[in-house]
């Protein structure tokens, strides 16, 4: 915590001091209660503050809990069940507590003040990469807040960050799909693409039998029934590099590559220039020319900061590798969509994981691996 | 305590020189300023709905605001040309030329801030770029160079002039010790302003239309060729339109400037255009796509096959002494140099860098009428700042402004 800050921070004296400390009291050192298994019991501590103890606490453990669960463990984890029930809890509360205010009116502006200051610190906050654990948390609850202020609605966001010992890999099996495009539609669905753009993170190429990879002769949006005679089919999305030109050109450092890999973009500190996008060699990046819009039935709600969160006109996104689920255990909404299991997705530092048994075992490729970008993502046949 | 009065008194002087004129300069200043408006409301209108207003899409995700930015990067840098032999090698012919020259590269470094900010999806956010307040990727993005170099290089167009201008407008001579060193380095830092925008491109594997040696180089002769050959044209103008004696002989060495760095370019075309096409690769696609279209895909024909033609005929006018000596037959050449080197090192540049696509993919561009408008906005306030400095400066150099002199005011008639 004590590191230089890089960037630029408004100070509105709003933010409390609980942050200098290593615990949500402010203490620094001895027991002061809310380590303990039944904080709410002793010291008053507003609701806010109680929230973030037990975040921190939280998120201490599984850091350590995640290297050695995986699969639905993670998403069984009884903890995350304590929290996601205390937020909501919290959540119902303020949201009774604000239309009991509409409905007084005498206090109906606190509403608007309240969107009022989370748009400001929104605005002002700093770059996602370079916050502490706490900041990272604080702009969580602006934004789940912020969407229950806006839409009435509970959004649960994550803010987790890479576990030790992953790193993603993707694996393409050329022999399986058939092009149902089951994934595009998955892939849209679970991370609020823009419906009226059309946005789509993967494209499928659909070429002839006979002639090898000829891309600029395949159709990547075809609209008819599959598989076509004599075709076969090929994905593409972003490919997550290991050294992924479009982290060096970005003139903010807005989008960076994770620890376990995932190459992701802070949306909120995106100035919207699209070097990046000129950079990739395999149009993985796609920008929102309009204020995306996704109907509010539709709306996914498990999110991360980093993932499918809403976004806003004018800013870059990308594939994650589905960020909100693979770092909760799952694979990614394309992998669980396949019909045709052509997706293999996991841990390339696990050595019983699919993904390592197709890379020791098949004839696997990359595209364009001259250009040195080592994506980490494999294609292969049976 | 003088200087600051002295300085209060030419910001005061100044300003009431421009906003007083002939009718002529009246309506030209009226025009610049409606088609500023029009840009304006072009402009809140993309702010409103976003970049989709535009003719990019993903596909070709960079256009005219990219072009335009590219090439004025380039007539920028030429002003350098012109301080060079002025202020360091004494040579007094550039004397009169060099101050225009200087403000037509702050003019051109506006509009290139201008259209950087156009291009951008969120300007709420600039404020990340500053180095210092926000997070500055540097040294590994060549924007941020670049947003270094364009910024410094405008200081030091500003302040140079500036100091000149202001010691006149007191009635002294310029110190040399200060603005030579100054000269130098805008000299260097003129040269690197075009190279790092040249990186900008040069630097990116994924584009191999871009991802060339030669395109740096390239860049520098082009500029050195279109930059003088507005400097050229500006200065006629001022001729004109003014009582500022320009000599013949000024004119003539800029266009010896001119001729000179075009045959360069152009034996670098021929150098590219052979690489490209004897021996095409699938990295020659983009190059193919340019000059002859793909697959029944042909929009930038009309354009490319434009600018190779004025290219050439201006180059070869110009190599003949008899026909470069020749003034109306040098201002034709200059305009049709200036044309045919926007079109190249613009759109001609830009747009083929994405078409192909990654993959293949053949999605061709135009620009929409509110992306030209906001084009023509900034063109608009170019020429405008232009106009005013230029008008300033003149008017210090002829004497009609100086400290402790105001009647001049109503006496002068540009």
């Amino acid at each position: 915590m004590a590191e230089k800050k890089k960037w630029f921070q408004l100070d509105l004296g709003l933010s409390k001091a609980q942050g200098s400390g290593s615990c949500g009291c402010g203490k620094d050192s001895g027991d002061c209660g809310s380590h303990s298994d039944h904080p709410d019991k002793e010291y008053r501590l507003t609701a806010e503050e109680f929230d973030a103890a037990v975040e921190k606490e939280l998120m201490g453990e599984t850091a350590v809990s995640q290297t050695q669960k995986d699969g639905f463990q993670q998403v069984f984890d009884v903890k995350m069940d304590r929290r996601t029930a205390f937020r909501k809890l919290t959540a119902s509360l303020l949201v009774g507590a604000g239309a009991v205010h509409t409905s007084c009116s005498l206090t109906a502006g606190n509403e608007t003040k309240e969107k009022a200051q989370i748009d400001w610190e929104e605005q002002f906050k700093g770059n996602y990469k370079l916050m502490t654990k706490e900041e990272k948390q604080a702009t969580v609850d602006r934004l789940v807040r912020s969407y229950q202020l806006r839409k009435k609605k509970n959004i649960k966001m994550s803010s987790a960050d890479a576990s030790k010992d992953v790193l993603f890999g993707y694996a393409f099996n050329i022999s399986k799909c058939q092009g149902y495009m089951n994934c595009v539609s998955a892939c849209v669905e679970e991370n609020n693409q823009d419906r009226n753009s059309q946005m789509q993170y993967i494209r499928i190429h659909e070429m002839k039998d006979g002639e090898g990879f000829k891309f600029n002769e395949a159709d990547d949006n075809y609209y008819h029934e599959v598989p076509a005679e004599g075709h076969f089919y090929m994905g593409t999305q972003c490919f997550h590099c290991d050294n992924p030109p479009c982290v060096n050109v970005c003139p903010v450092e807005a989008t960076w590559r994770e620890e376990d890999g995932l190459v992701v973009i802070d949306y909120d500190w995106c100035i919207g220039c699209r070097y990046c996008m000129a950079a990739c060699p395999y149009d993985g990046r796609r920008f929102n020319w309009s204020k995306p819009e996704v109907p509010e039935d539709e709306v996914n709600k498990n999110q991360h900061y980093l993932g499918n969160r809403m976004r806003k006109k004018g800013v870059m996104e990308k594939c994650t590798f589905c960020v909100q689920r693979s770092r909760a255990g799952k694979d990614p909404a394309c992998v669980e969509a396949c019909p045709t299991g052509a997706r293999i997705f996991g841990n390339l530092l696990d050595p019983d994981s699919t993904i390592r048994w197709v890379l020791e075992n098949k004839q696997v490729f990359r595209l364009k691996e001259d250009l040195g970008t080592e994506p980490k993502f494999w294609y292969f046949m049976d | 305590m003088e200087t600051i009065k002295a300085f209060m008194s030419m910001v005061k002087d100044s300003l009431g020189y421009i906003t007083h004129g002939s009718r002529t300069y009246h309506i030209w200043m009226i025009f610049l300023t409606v088609i500023m408006l029009i840009g304006m409301y072009c402009y809140s209108i993309q702010l409103d709905e976003g970049l989709s207003v535009t003719g990019m899409t993903d596909r070709v995700s960079w256009g005219l605001y990219i072009s335009n930015f590219t090439f004025l990067v380039g007539v920028a840098a030429a002003a350098v040309m012109l301080v060079m032999p002025t202020y360091v090698l004494h040579d007094i012919d550039f004397k009169q030329a060099v101050l225009i020259g200087e403000g037509l590269a702050v003019a051109a470094l506006i509009m290139c801030l201008a259209f950087v900010v156009a291009d951008m999806g969120g300007p709420s956010v600039l404020w990340h770029m500053i180095p210092g307040i926000g997070v500055f990727n540097f040294p590994n993005s060549m924007l941020a160079w670049d947003v270094i170099v364009l910024n410094g290089y405008l200081f030091i167009n500003i302040s140079i002039p500036l100091y000149i201008l202001f010691r006149h407008y007191q009635g002294k001579e310029a110190k040399a010790s200060v603005y030579i060193p100054g000269s130098i380095l805008s000299v260097l830092w003129a040269v690197g302003i075009h190279l790092v925008t040249a990186f900008l491109y040069e630097g990116l594997q994924a584009r191999p239309f871009w991802n060339n040696a030669l395109l740096g180089p390239r860049f520098l002769a082009s500029a050195f060729a279109a930059g003088p050959a507005l400097i050229i044209l500006v200065l006629a103008a001022i001729r004109k339109f003014s009582e500022f004696r320009i000599e013949d002989k000024t004119i003539k060495k800029i266009a010896m400037i001119v001729t000179v760095a075009a045959q360069i370019n152009l034996i670098m075309l021929i150098s590219e255009l052979f690489k490209e096409f004897y021996a095409p690769t699938h990295h020659s696609e983009s190059a193919y796509y340019l000059f002859f279209g793909l697959e029944g895909k042909t929009a930038l024909l009309p354009w490319i096959w434009t600018a190779i033609p004025l290219n050439i005929l201006a180059t070869v006018l110009l190599t003949f002494h008899k026909l470069r000596n020749n003034l109306n037959v040098l201002y034709f050449c200059c305009f049709i140099l200036f044309v045919a080197i926007w079109i190249e090192k613009g759109f001609g540049l830009i747009v083929p860098g994405f078409i192909p696509g990654p993959y293949g993919k053949i999605a061709e561009y135009t620009p929409t009428w509110i992306e030209i408008w906001v084009t023509l906005g900034i063109w608009a306030l170019g020429a405008f700042i232009f106009t005013m400095l230029a008008k300033t400066s003149i008017g210090i150099e002829l004497g009609k402004l100086r400290y402790r002199k105001k009647e001049v005011l109503d006496s002068e008639s540009v």
